[in-house]
């Protein structure tokens, strides 16, 4: 192969000798690729050993009831149980989930087929502008506006549905899980519609046509073609999205009304993992400290377990696209 | 004519074609109906995606533009207390401070970046495949843990809440970033384009610096910019190590003040101006990282214009 | 004209005669944003017959089989101008909703195409269910009566529930025309169907659009002419004109084509000087 180009004004031994000769003196270059991705490796390395380091006091001194226990005293020294928090991140994803996969999914399907193409870039930019306003801006927007809307409107709506009962019971003062919730599904929504698309815009146009050819109408090709064929990637999407959602912090902090406690209802104040990081660092004593870095170190198994099993479906997805 | 067809044989396909369109004719309507619901319905979710960004936009523009100034962007800030409830002062020293974390931040991700993203288009081994693995977890690693990181590795050493600890943070929550569009940019460059250069006895550094590197340079520097913008908004791990200062600070071996903390400070704050005054900061930073990403896309555009 | 149009409801239970026409295309021009890409074409398509168009890579054959169940709807600044009738029934202009026209009219594609994640049943009954067909004894008969039309029922009437896409590329395509068959459509249009196979699945298709008539009527675009020599009734040749719009040059019997063209475009296509 490294004969075909050759020069002509070259004598074939002169090409030789430099591709000989550049096996030996690239060595620099091939380091310096190596180094860089060994030093970051090696930081990866030191910042999972820097918070299993720092959460292991709590480790002995809690074991398990670090995960199931609900005893949880800010300032004190223990016994340190997330389950609580645990319980908190997990309701506030699954309620950010239910509300932004369906919307981010049909915002896909519309973005793809259904907006004008002159729209359709435009449209695909208010969805990018939408991942970049950063975190704290969503919370002081939830603050400001949520808040209130939550509390005159939407808690009295829901709490007239089950009659004050669960999961709507208990006082209707904006701060809740249900707001986290909200606030989150704003902000893993372009996750999800930037990689719905981009898995739902490789499903072959043969397929659709297959479809409208046999008679379908345009919901049919929609439910049982596209979104059957792009299913895997989808997932992978939905799973990204719960991955940000999980480890979303400043905003949560500032809607969910930082409170340790087990959740009775959507309406109730709490903290998720890590939420409470963020509120309970700064003024951390005692034990303290050891235990959230311990949070830390639940929320970056999670996180990590959820973000391999995205990477894992979005590689399958493109494996089969 | 019509005689003649009653005393054929019944023909099984022509009776299923019958029944078939029969069948397809009678719930047309129906299923007409439900598309152009089904249809609507996508639009519907489309246009409720947009109503929060449209929310978002408006209320950083209605009360952050009420809350600027031009002593607001320059000056230092002022504490306000019972007697002066209104002094607010400015934000100067905190954009001053975002500025500097977030350049010296780049400053050290940006040829890890690029160079680990190198590493990840070119290399196939199994540590290769691992290392690209790590990346990819890191860029959905939540941006707090590497607060709680940069306290324990540089604020507890140092004894200091600093500036430093802050572009730690942000560096490595950077990395991955930088990388991962690298990685893209420089997969995309022509493999007939590297092997001319081959051809051409053209060491591996020589092609990587005249050939993959102008050719993936667009979408790299897009991945660098971007990677600024989205650094910049970070609040969680810089409000575990950065501290506060309330003067202006270019020793990021100090204490410093930042845009986002400031943000989310001032919404919590007990006093009504400075809580108003939130949507000012905001609005200072949204309109930073929109500099960025609007430069990102403006830069990428034109590099690969002049490329044709 | 009126005996042909009020009879096409019934014709398939006729037995086949010379001159029935099942779709009659007039003066069909189709245009994209303002470019012409085909113009002017007018040929009859004869019942239970297969139709064949041929021409050079350009000369819009596939674009005008697309025309024909309306397939161009899809793409903005499509235009299809001129009349294609259905029996009396004007594709583009009465009142005949496009997914019931795309149920009456087949069509199989260059590649195969069966839906991924369907299994071999599901593929071959999709059409059905898509046009509200749901009863299991109608479906199971659909299946059954494709597939042994498309000459797949034998080696795969074990393994029905297994994944369509597990077939190998001659078998998919069969599964394809068991598929649009299914839907029991009046014409089937085939697009280039084995271009993408090897020469013995090619065979094996071209074996079936023999049976494949008595049943349907078929209008076949095909880069190869021994292809259209083979199988096909009628021709029709299409050329780039001038200005890279298609145009109809010739259409005939495919034996007059082939042997006694009378332009001498044909001939020279024919004979393989161009395209």
């Amino acid at each position: 192969m490294m004969q075909t180009k050759e020069p002509s004004f070259n004598g074939s031994s002169e090409v030789a000798e430099r591709v000989s000769h550049s096996a030996t003196s690239d060595r620099p270059y091939k380091f310096v690729l190596k180094g860089a991705a060994f030093f970051f490796g090696a930081v990866v390395l030191v910042f999972v050993w820097s918070v299993l380091q720092a959460a292991w006091p709590a480790l002995r001194q809690n074991g398990f009831h670090l995960i199931t226990g609900t005893s949880w005293v800010a300032g004190g020294n223990g016994p340190f149980g997330a389950f609580a928090l645990i319980a908190d991140t997990l309701i506030t994803t699954l309620i950010a989930l239910l509300i932004a996969v369906p919307i981010g999914i049909s915002s896909a399907l519309a973005l793809l087929f259904l907006v004008p193409p002159k729209f359709r870039t435009i449209g695909a930019s208010l969805v990018e502008l939408l991942a970049a306003v950063p975190s704290v801006v969503y919370g002081l927007w939830g603050l400001w506006y949520l808040t209130p809307w939550l509390s005159h409107t939407v808690q009295p709506f829901l709490a007239g549905i089950t009659g004050s009962q669960f999961p709507f019971s208990g006082p209707q003062q904006g701060f809740s899980l249900l707001l986290a919730g909200i606030v989150l599904s704003v902000m893993i929504l372009p996750t999800i519609v930037a990689i719905s698309r981009d898995v739902i815009s490789v499903v072959p146009v043969d397929l659709i046509e297959g479809g409208l050819s046999l008679g379908a109408t345009r919901s049919q090709v929609f439910t049982k073609v596209i979104l059957p064929t792009s299913k895997t990637g989808i997932m992978g999407a939905i799973v990204l999205g719960a991955g940000r959602a999980l480890g979303e912090t400043i905003a949560v902090a500032m809607v969910i009304g930082s409170n340790i406690q087990m959740p009775k209802s959507l309406f109730s104040t709490g903290g998720t993992l890590a939420s409470t990081i963020a509120t309970e660092f700064g003024d951390a004593s005692g034990n303290t400290g050891a235990a959230l870095a311990a949070l830390a170190l639940i929320l970056m198994v999670i996180t990590a377990s959820v973000n391999a099993f995205a990477r894992v479906l979005t590689n399958r997805a493109k494996a089969t696209a | 004519m019509t005689d003649l067809l009653t005393q054929l044989p019944p023909d099984p396909i022509y009776d299923r074609r019958k029944q078939i369109q029969e069948r397809a004719a009678k719930t047309i309507g129906r299923r007409t109906l439900i598309s152009r619901a089904y249809i609507s319905m996508l639009m519907g979710c489309f246009i409720i995606a947009l109503i929060p960004l449209g929310s978002v936009i408006y209320a950083l523009i209605n009360k952050g533009i009420a809350a600027i100034s031009w002593t607001f962007l320059t000056a230092l800030p002022s504490q306000p207390n019972l007697m002066q409830q209104d002094a607010i002062g400015g934000i100067g020293n905190a954009i001053l401070g975002t500025i500097i974390i977030d350049l010296l931040a780049g400053l050290v991700a940006v040829p890890i970046g690029v160079l680990l993203g190198l590493y990840l288009a070119e290399a196939t081994s199994r540590v290769a495949d691992f290392l690209r693995a790590i990346t990819e977890i890191m860029t959905g690693i939540p941006s707090i843990l590497l607060g709680v990181f940069a306290y324990e590795y540089v604020v507890v050493p140092t004894k200091q809440f600093s500036g430093l600890a802050g572009i730690v943070a942000l560096g490595v929550l950077m990395v991955p970033v930088i990388a991962k569009a690298s990685e893209i940019s420089f997969r995309g460059v022509p493999s007939t384009l590297r092997e001319a250069g081959l051809a051409l006895g053209a060491r591996d550094s020589k092609i990587a610096k005249s050939i993959t590197l102008p050719v993936a340079a667009p979408g790299v520097i897009t991945g660098v910019l971007l990677s600024l913008a989205r650094a910049m908004g970070e609040t969680a791990p810089i409000l575990l190590v950065v501290g506060a200062s309330g003067a202006w600070n270019f020793n990021p071996l100090k204490p410093i003040s930042a845009l986002p903390l400031l943000t989310y400070n001032y919404s919590g704050s007990q006093y009504p101006s400075q809580r108003a005054a939130a949507w000012g900061v905001a609005l200072a930073l949204v309109t930073m990282i929109l500099i960025l990403s609007l430069t990102a896309r403006i830069v990428s555009a034109r590099m690969r214009r002049e490329k044709r | 004209m009126e005996v042909v149009t009020t009879k096409t409801e019934v014709t398939t239970n006729m037995p086949t005669t010379k001159n029935e026409i099942a779709m009659q295309l007039k003066d069909v021009s189709v245009a994209f944003s303002g470019r012409t890409a085909v113009r002017d074409v007018t040929f009859d398509v004869e019942e239970k017959k297969v139709t064949s168009l041929i021409g050079p890579s350009g000369s819009g054959k596939t674009t005008l089989l697309r025309s024909l169940n309306r397939l161009h709807d899809l793409t903005k600044g499509a235009v299809v101008e001129g009349q294609i009738l259905l029996g009396d029934t004007d594709i583009y202009n009465d009142k005949l909703p496009t997914t019931l026209l795309r149920s009456r009219i087949g069509m199989v594609f260059q590649r195969p195409n069966p839906f991924p994640t369907m299994s071999i049943y599901d593929n071959v009954v999709s059409g059905l269910r898509f046009n509200g067909i749901k009863k299991k004894a109608l479906l199971d008969e659909a299946v059954e009566s494709s597939l042994i039309a498309a000459a797949l029922w034998d080696s795969v009437k074990g393994r029905l529930k297994n994944g369509g896409t597990t077939l190998s590329g001659g078998e998919q395509q069969r599964l394809c025309i068991a598929r649009a068959l299914a839907v029991e459509p009046e014409i089937l249009l085939m697009d280039e169907p084995t271009s993408s196979l090897d020469p013995i699945s090619t065979k094996a298709i071209e074996d079936l659009m023999g049976e494949l008539k008595n049943r349907v009527t078929i209008v076949i675009v095909t880069h190869n002419m021994q292809q259209a020599a083979r199988v096909s009734d009628n021709c029709a040749f299409l050329l780039m004109g001038d200005d890279r719009a298609g145009e109809l040059i010739e259409f005939a019997e495919t034996k007059k084509i082939f042997n006694n063209p009378s332009d001498p475009r044909t001939l020279d296509y024919i004979q393989g000087r161009f395209g």
